[in-house]
């Protein structure tokens, strides 16, 4: 279209005019927020949807039912979702797990409580009253492992990831970040498929139901008794391993799923 | 395609690069340059959002008064960006999620509204939209460069598919952890213009100013 065709249609006002400005602008502004909006809300349904399959795909990952030979959709079905208040361990009907989105919900005052520094371990502030669990259950739903999201500081950034329990609740299936901001090469290796690995199989409490874990920066020497509780640091990254091992602890504390996971090992026995 | 809209296309990419002759957009060339699949990515949502821009900036360009033209310039741009980054967001999740906030900061690339400000509010759309395209394949095509060897000789892969053995998977190759971190991009984009100024002496800018050499005064013993 030529300049001088538009001209009119537009305004009679010459260009530099106050009028003209404010038309150009109040015009310019319509049309700009009728494309964002109209790109927002049609594409919303797609984005909510993908981020709620990258989480479950994050749980179905470190619930190791891949490994075991089952498909995804096989997998999503085995896996029961459920709201737990941490203060006393009980489940909580109400909040769907599904939506509940972590990172906000530590940064809600209506919703968290904040943490004493001598409380705080991972380094969190913050923590939320609720958080959702997923009990990976067995053909008849009975509970088979145990998954929780887990977080806490490293050395940039917060590290959120999922801990995965095996049946006993004090073995480890898997250990995984899935948001971090960690340096790459060095603390961005806690998603190292190797170093996630050695996590498998350790053993988290003692007998007494006592936190025992430990990221050591000596090679796990496999024949002393300690080392089913002990992992290899990872080289280079004292503090974003340190920061592994801390929100472990917090998160496996009276503080963090100890009430619920004692009120689990309750029912079973 | 004419013989003019084809030099306002190409020559961006080597004669008259954004990044290498002009030294434009350095900041998001250090951030997502660490893996080949973001580097893409960001190289498709910039050249689209340049060339689009470039053509609606154009298209009203006779009845922008220029005493607002840059915000309204940067509104264009803005939504542009924005309804990019929803894309990513709803087509490419894993990836948006890796380039975090640096598609929002298109809006501040110095290309983009360089290119507006300098091309689009004196030319048709047509070759408007060309040259930022070009533009945009220009910034890419540096990207590329960059990422290819950031990520090669970082990670040991391309694409995230593994080129190199690395050591700790029993391999022979020790990452250079050195590319994996932004300061490695700034070092590649330096050597890339020098090297690209010695094969086209054209593009060594002149000196600003020269040293002046005073007379050493003479020393009394």
């Amino acid at each position: 279209m030529s300049a001088s065709e538009s001209d009119s249609a537009v305004s009679a006002a010459p260009v530099e005019s106050a009028s003209r400005t404010l038309l150009v602008t109040f015009v310019v502004c319509l049309v700009c927020s009728v494309v964002v909006a109209g790109a927002a809300v049609l594409l919303r349904p797609i984005q909510e949807s993908n981020k709620k399959a990258d989480l479950i795909r994050n749980v179905i990952a470190v619930s190791g039912l891949l490994k075991e030979g089952l498909t995804e959709e096989q997998a999503l079905k085995r896996i029961d979702a459920r709201m737990v208040e941490l203060a006393t361990g009980d489940e909580v009907k109400g909040i769907d797990p599904d939506t509940f989105n972590i990172v906000k919900a530590g940064k809600d005052p209506a919703i968290s409580i904040e943490l004493t520094r001598r409380e705080d371990l991972a380094g969190i502030r913050r923590e939320p009253r609720y958080l959702p669990v997923y009990r990976i259950v067995g053909e008849n739903g009975d509970l088979k492992k145990l998954i929780l999201p887990v977080y806490g500081y490293g050395l940039w950034s917060t590290m959120y990831g999922f801990l995965a329990l095996e049946e006993d609740l004090r073995t480890v299936q898997g250990l995984r970040f899935y948001q971090h901001a960690e340096t790459p090469g060095l603390g961005g290796e806690v998603d190292n498929p190797k170093w996630r690995a050695q996590w498998t199989g350790k053993v988290l409490f003692d007998e007494n139901w006592k936190v025992q874990v430990e990221v050591t920066k000596v090679a796990v020497d496999s024949s002393t008794p300690e080392s089913h509780h002990q992992v290899d640091a990872l080289a280079g990254a004292t503090i974003t391993s340190r920061g592994v091992e801390n929100l472990l602890k917090f998160w496996l504390s009276d503080k963090g799923y100890g009430p619920y996971l004692s009120r689990l090992r309750r029912e079973r026995s | 395609m004419s013989y003019q809209h084809k030099k306002i296309m190409f020559d961006p990419i080597v004669d008259n690069n954004p990044v290498i002759l002009q030294v434009l957009g350095i900041c998001s060339a250090l951030a997502v340059t660490s893996k080949l699949s973001t580097t893409i990515t960001m190289c498709i949502a910039l050249t689209v959002v340049t060339a689009f821009s470039n053509a609606a900036i154009s298209l009203v360009r006779n009845h922008i008064p220029s005493s607002i033209r840059i915000i309204v310039q940067m509104t264009i741009i803005s939504s542009l960006v924005i309804v990019t980054d929803q894309f990513i967001k709803a087509y490419a999740f894993s990836i948006s999620k890796d380039l975090s906030v640096f598609v929002g900061l298109i809006i501040t690339n110095c290309i983009v509204m360089g290119r507006a400000e300098a091309y689009a509010m004196k030319h048709p759309p047509l070759p408007s939209f060309l040259d930022g395209l070009g533009n945009g394949l220009g910034y890419s095509a540096l990207l590329l460069v960059v990422g290819i060897i950031r990520e090669l000789l970082g990670s040991g892969s391309l694409f995230g598919y593994p080129i190199l053995p690395l050591d700790r998977d029993g391999g022979w190759y020790v990452p250079n952890g050195l590319l994996l971190l932004p300061p490695s991009a700034f070092f590649l984009i330096g050597m890339i213009i020098w090297v690209v100024r010695s094969w086209k002496p054209a593009q060594v800018e002149q000196p600003e100013f020269k040293i002046y050499h005073a007379p050493r005064p003479e020393v009394v013993s």
